[in-house]
């Protein structure tokens, strides 16, 4: 057992990353997640490893596409709107498959929007918000320990799949404060980097890093090879929690993140008035575990409520899981207002005793 | 017969897509020519850019990376903080760097980034079919300005050489041109001091290169040449821009 220290959740991200053997870090200021740079401006140079404060997040991103095609472990950080700005690289890296780790602490939208924790860019995230047919692994911590815990994990699936990975945050979970313990964990057995761009160094071969198929053909079968991996994504590396979904509830709550730990309070709250609820907590957004739906869809009467803070994105998949077989219906707040325990519960007892859907 | 003449080691047998009298097959070769004197061919990484030349990863017989529109110095800056002990360069044409790229060639020279540029201005966006550049000269027709580029509406061409000579992370900044046997070997020497700029370590380096670009001016290769030298040169004077190597000395 490692020893607990009280740490702010941007802070441990970097120091879970840096423990996860992380050699180059790019960025650009931009609230909530400063203090993430921060930290790795003061730790990276002592360990003689990378920090860079780029002039935009156009360029960071394409410093990581740099790094990471020379085989380096690197990581970005940004929030919303550089992450919109990222979007461009992100396409490329996901198309050259390069392996990286991009943090989004997700702050209220549309435009400049909000500074507050907010949930509105799952479908940017998981939908792929650059161009072409992408997907990227996208994580959902609910507590800084589980997002310190994902780190190594995420950079372990970028360097399996070639991917770029997401960790997806929000504001809460970006600044508040929690003991967290790292703890060494045995990393996943990943290929030999023989693709990257490094110096031949007597090669006979040389490594392109590219995104570019001229001949449509030669396009539609680097897609096939992309589907196939996201195939395999999909099939071995979703995760997900259940939470009281070991018995018949009246009704399943769907919500990730910050949403998620609100929903465990309203759980306890409802047990007073007589009320069984179950959670289901994705803990990968991309791919969607579809898996947990199945487990759930017979031991729910009134059907399914997704929690977001957001408009409604996430349950467009829970729609898609459930596929017609159960109700599924949605509360939500927005702009960055975080959903009141009272208020989801009050939606909960609607749906039970009103029928609202 | 002795073979007197071949291909330098840092090209790959690909045949080229550039159009007759294009000026690309020129720069490409002295580029290869230099990395090949100066040994470094075995640690060369170049970062190809958007453009006529987006397809010089096929090129150049060095690991190569095809980087976004403008993205090149970004991409280079990953690469060498990285691999710090690679040899890095861009080739970029006009559109790319001095256009939707002029964040990230300003910010890579600013930070002294430890690559070479070699940035090919030939006044016009080739690869999309002729339009306007940030390079293109006052007056000068092109598909998006056909009534010659008017100063009052598209504003004025960026001399790129002497804005980055400005900045302090510049170490070696020089334009050349290939319009001449004996400019060509001048360019040939500036490209090869830019990258021993990088090999020492003393800062960013960037060799603007006047080409021509016979296609989208609808000259000739002959009379693009003397095109050249009417408009260009008078624009965009030749010569050393900034050199810290020497101060090193």
């Amino acid at each position: 057992m490692g020893e607990k220290v009280l740490m702010k959740g941007t802070e441990a991200i970097g120091e879970a990353a840096i423990r996860a053997n992380c050699q180059c870090f790019f960025g650009y200021p931009i609230t909530p997640q400063t203090e993430l740079a921060a930290y790795l401006a003061k730790q990276m140079p002592k360990l003689n490893r990378v920090f860079v404060q780029a002039e935009s997040e156009v360029a960071a991103i394409n410093m990581i596409y740099g790094a990471a095609g020379t085989g380096a472990r690197v990581m970005t950080s940004s929030s919303s709107p550089g992450i919109s700005l990222m979007s461009e690289g992100i396409s490329y890296i996901a198309g050259a498959e390069l392996p990286c780790l991009i943090i989004n602490i997700v702050r209220g939208g549309p435009g400049l929007g909000s500074i507050q924790p907010a949930q509105s860019d799952y479908f940017q995230a998981t939908k792929g918000g650059g161009h072409g047919d992408y997907n990227m692994p996208v994580y959902a911590p609910s507590s800084i320990q589980e997002m310190v815990d994902l780190i190594q994990d995420a950079f372990d699936v970028a360097d399996l799949y070639r991917t770029p990975c997401m960790m997806m945050g929000d504001g809460m979970l970006g600044q508040m404060m929690e003991p967290v313990e790292f703890v060494l964990r045995t990393p996943r057995a990943v290929p030999e980097k023989d693709w990257a761009a490094t110096g031949l160094h007597g090669r006979a071969k040389h490594n392109v890093i590219n995104s570019l198929y001229l001949d449509p053909q030669d396009m539609e079968n680097h897609n096939i090879h992309l589907q196939e991996k996201f195939r395999r994504i999909r099939e071995n590396e979703a995760r997900y929690e259940l939470f009281e979904c070991d018995r018949d509830n009246d009704l399943m709550i769907v919500a990730y993140g910050t949403t998620a730990r609100i929903c465990k309070n309203v759980i306890r709250d409802a047990e007073r008035d007589g009320i069984r609820l179950g959670l289901v907590r994705p803990i990968t957004l991309w791919p969607f575990p579809t898996e947990a739906f199945e487990q759930t869809i017979d031991r729910t009467h009134f059907g399914y409520l997704t929690v977001e803070m957001s408009a409604g994105q996430m349950v467009e998949d829970v729609r898609l899981a459930v596929n017609g077989r159960q109700p599924v219906a949605f509360y939500g707040r927005m702009g960055g207002m975080v959903p009141h325990p009272k208020d989801i519960l009050e939606r909960v007892k609607q749906m039970i005793y009103q029928g609202v859907k | 017969m002795p073979i007197t003449f071949t291909k330098p080691r840092g090209l790959t047998d690909a045949p080229t897509h550039y159009c007759p009298g294009c000026t690309h097959g020129i720069v490409h070769r002295l580029v290869a020519e230099v990395l090949e004197e100066l040994g470094v061919l075995d640690k060369a990484i170049g970062v190809a850019p958007v453009g006529c030349s987006v397809l010089a990863f096929e090129y150049f017989a060095c690991d190569v990376f095809e980087a976004a529109h403008g993205r090149a110095p970004a991409v280079a800056t990953g690469v060498k903080r990285a691999k710090p002990d690679s040899v890095v360069f861009t080739y970029q044409g006009d559109g790319d760097l001095a256009a939707i790229g002029t964040a990230e060639i300003v910010h890579a020279a600013t930070r002294g980034e430890k690559i070479t540029t070699v940035f090919v201005n030939n006044a016009i966006y080739g690869m999309t079919g002729g339009q306007m550049a940030p390079t293109t000269l006052p007056g000068q027709v092109t598909e998006t300005s056909p009534y010659g580029r008017d100063t009052n509406i598209a504003g004025f061409p960026i001399r790129v050489s002497e804005m980055i000579s400005t900045l302090d992370g510049a170490a070696y900044v020089e334009r050349v041109s290939v319009d001449s046997v004996k400019n060509v070997l001048k360019a040939k020497m500036a490209i090869k001091r830019a990258f021993e700029c990088q090999i020492e370590g003393i800062g960013f380096s960037l060799v603007e290169v006047l080409s021509i670009c016979p296609t989208n001016w609808g000259l000739s290769p002959q009379e693009s040449m003397d095109w050249l030298r009417d408009h260009m040169l008078p624009y965009y004077p030749l010569g050393v821009k900034k050199d810290k190597t020497k101060e090193s000395e």
